[in-house]
């Protein structure tokens, strides 16, 4: 297999091994991959733009869609800022309503991502057996929100809907399958020999890189890095919750920084998401949701708002950042969203190095990529793609600000 | 020239037969599959319902392909795979091309339906199918020695007991393995019938051993440049190769007719005997396909070869040994 010098393997634009569109290049020497680097940009929708036109509630709709599994992430976050800038509070009932639709949103969404890396490593079972128990957890969010992937409940101010006692008991049913199923999972995707073959040794980031690249959210703790803004932090009713950051050490093992540890980190995350669910409906306060019903008062209050501000949550990725600036107009005038995956993409090229060919898709999985919700910025001109270096977008954000500013 | 003619109408008749079969057991298996996975899964006729529309497709070749070596590769790949059911009896049907060829031939015609692969994926100019190639080389290489170990250990023992021409398979219709063995040798052949079991889906490309298609990996390697009649072709070979394999393993380890049990002679055994050979064959390929690639995550290349060579390879030293040793204590030595 010696041969030729080292050959470029593309993955992607569209690839199997992808969920979403991303370009990565792997230069390659029999089957171990020398380096790796990767193009994000490849789909960008302009939401951002489309938001700088809207009022804020119906931003918080917009944010809603800019990803498939957090639904709560953008919009609560986006909530967030606006109602530091607006000076509203949020009533605690409806801060305990958000901290149980985002963590039936992690629930999801790192079952859904269990799923995917089964298929990355060719066990379609399990791929089809996480995907069938993530079912409950949809039914449940369905069942608060009424809907199962763009929930649309968080509004400035609070929430749309209430949990209300009737509601419990399907809720609590869903919790228990979980409970029942837990050990089943950690069975099947941590004893396993195929996938501790495959996942041990791979992928692997340090503590010190996590560091370095700030990665955020399993993708960090999995390396030891004991970030959790809901522990940090505390929002919502995290601040009541006794919580710690779910690191490796959790299963028994040491932290080893491979694909094996983000499988653990993610699966006992699951665990965690169900006892703060529980919690937080046993202790649930009385009395409204909302900080005001009527949409057109939380309109004129945001109307009359002006300032910047950081809307923060852990989203089942880790931390998604909007910033916000309004100035006592309809629509802000800016609106920057990051997310999570935009800070955990950047260590691919470090833990792809010397990895084996047939590693790639888990490895490349394991920092559980969220591309719509990452890409921000495409430029095209002509068809023909443009890279620009940091000088020049350095300069042409001073250009911007200065634009704003007149 | 009736010799010619029979032989020829024979492998026309095997041939349409075999790929049936193989295409039903592909709907079988899928069937299974989906079944074990919580799915409906497609109906039993699908694979055929495939293969019909492939042949319908455009076939596109590359512009970095060496045209020729492409189009030519799965036609090779599939009448290799029919040459080999030339050799192989069929319960008590003796093979068309009598005893021309032996288990050595088999084994070598087994391997080209794999290089035909090989070389068309060399061929195809990508790098999915270059890298599929590599893999698919390294596996063969992988899984011939246990392979080879196993049919040769079976051929010596026969050669032990006094079975004259212990490589010709019309010597294995007539006398099975399991009879001439004590019940050391039977221990030996459970392990090699163990190893058989697992050097299908090897021999096949299935999970766990799909190294060289990977989907995720590789977008379908090998075969990632091919399409429409090509394809096609391919998925004919493929179908036909499956019931060559497993019938190879049958014949030499599950050798039992039924046409003795229910005192039958003629056509009727010969009919009974078919049909109880393509039972076994579905049966062996559910145990050692189906459920297989359900219940496992595919290997690392350099796993396949480690599994194959120190896993596999050791089961069939120990097979060897107690062969031997059964040998050595039945008298034969």
């Amino acid at each position: 297999m010696a041969g030729k010098a080292p050959y470029i393997v593309p993955v992607g634009p569209i690839h199997p091994a992808l969920k979403e569109p991303v370009h990565i290049e792997l230069t390659v020497v029999g089957e171990e991959v020398i380096s790796a680097d990767f193009t994000p940009g490849q789909t960008h929708r302009g939401i951002e733009w489309m938001g700088l036109s809207r009022n804020p509630v119906q931003i918080v709709h917009l944010t809603d869609r800019i990803c498939g599994i957090c639904g709560v992430t953008h919009s609560l976050s986006f909530a967030r800022a606006v109602e530091q800038i607006a000076d509203i509070t949020v009533p605690e009932r409806g801060d305990y309503v958000r901290t149980i639709i985002a963590e039936f949103e992690r629930i999801q969404s790192h079952l859904l991502w269990a799923g995917v890396a089964a298929h990355e490593l060719g066990f379609d079972t399990l791929f089809y057996l996480a995907w069938r128990v993530r079912e409950e957890a949809m039914d449940a969010i369905e069942v608060i929100t009424g809907n199962r992937v763009n929930y649309d409940i968080i509004q400035i101010g609070g929430t749309r809907r209430d949990i209300t006692e009737d509601q419990h008991a399907k809720i609590r049913k869903c919790l228990n399958t979980y409970k029942d199923l837990f050990a089943k999972l950690k069975k099947l995707f941590l004893e396993d020999a195929v996938i501790k073959s495959r996942c041990v040794g791979t992928g692997l980031l340090s503590f010190e890189t996590a560091m370095a690249y700030s990665a955020v959210g399993p993708t960090s703790r999995a390396s030891g890095v004991t970030a959790d803004l809901r522990v940090d932090y505390p929002y919502c009713a995290y601040g009541d919750l006794d919580i710690k950051p779910v690191i490796p050490t959790i299963y028994g093992s040491d932290v080893n920084g491979d694909t094996y540890d983000r499988i653990v980190v993610r699966i006992f995350e699951i665990a965690q998401s169900i006892e703060i669910i529980e919690t937080c409906l046993d202790n649930m306060p009385q009395g409204p949701v909302i900080w005001e019903e009527k949409v057109a008062k939380i309109l004129s209050a945001c109307k009359k708002a002006s300032g910047e501000a950081v809307g923060r949550h852990e989203a089942p990725r880790g931390e998604a950042v909007h910033y916000v600036v309004m100035d006592g107009a309809e629509a802000p005038i800016a609106w920057k969203v990051k997310a999570s995956s935009y800070s955990n993409l950047h260590v691919w090229p470090i833990i792809l190095k010397g990895a084996q060919l047939a590693d790639i898709p888990v490895i490349v999985a394991s920092v559980d990529p969220c591309l719509s919700c990452t890409d921000r910025v495409a430029v095209t001109d002509n068809g023909s793609t443009k890279i620009f270096t940091k000088e020049q977008l350095a300069k042409m954000s001073y250009e911007k600000s200065r634009r704003m500013m007149q | 020239m009736n010799i010619i003619l029979s032989a020829v109408g024979g492998t026309v008749v095997l041939a349409i037969l075999a790929i049936f079969v193989g295409l039903f057991l592909a709907g079988i298996d899928r069937r299974i599959v989906a079944h074990m996975q919580a799915r409906m899964g497609p109906p039993l006729s699908q694979p055929f319902t495939d293969v019909k529309k492939l042949f319908a497709k455009q076939s596109i070749v590359p512009a970095n392909a060496i045209p020729w070596l492409f189009n030519l590769m799965p036609v090779v790949a599939l009448a290799s795979s029919i040459a080999v059911l030339l050799y192989l009896p069929f319960g008590s049907l003796a093979p068309i091309l009598g005893d021309a060829g032996d288990m050595i031939l088999v084994l070598y015609l087994l391997i080209v339906p794999s290089l035909a692969l090989v070389i068309g994926g060399f061929a195809s100019g990508s790098p999915y199918a270059t890298v599929g190639a590599q893999r698919e080389m390294v596996s063969m290489i992988a899984y011939e020695l246990p392979l080879a170990v196993s049919v040769i250990i079976i051929a010596w023992r026969l050669m032990v007991a006094n079975v004259a021409n212990p490589f010709s398979f019309t010597t294995l219709m007539e006398t099975s393995v399991w009879d001439v063995v004590g019940p050391l040798g039977i221990v030996g052949l459970l392990i090699l019938l163990i190893l058989f079991a697992w050097i299908t889906p090897g021999e096949l490309s299935k999970v766990p051993f799909d190294t060289p298609e990977a989907e995720t990996e590789l977008a379908g390697g090998i075969l990632v440049e091919y399409s429409g009649r090509n394809l096609g072709v391919f998925s004919l070979a493929q179908a036909v190769k499956t019931v060559a394999m497993i019938a190879f393993g049958v014949i030499i380890l599950l050798p039992w007719n039924l046409s003795p049990v229910f005192g039958l002679t003629g056509a009727g055994a010969a009919a009974v005997d078919l049909v109880f050979f393509f039972v076994k064959v579905v049966i062996v390929s559910i145990f050692s396909v189906t459920v297989v690639r359900t219940m496992m995550a595919r290997f690392r290349i350099t796993q396949v070869v480690k599994v194959y060579w120190f896993i596999f390879g050791g089961l069939g030293i120990a097979a060897i040994i107690l062969l031997m040793l059964d040998a050595f204590l039945m008298g034969g030595l």
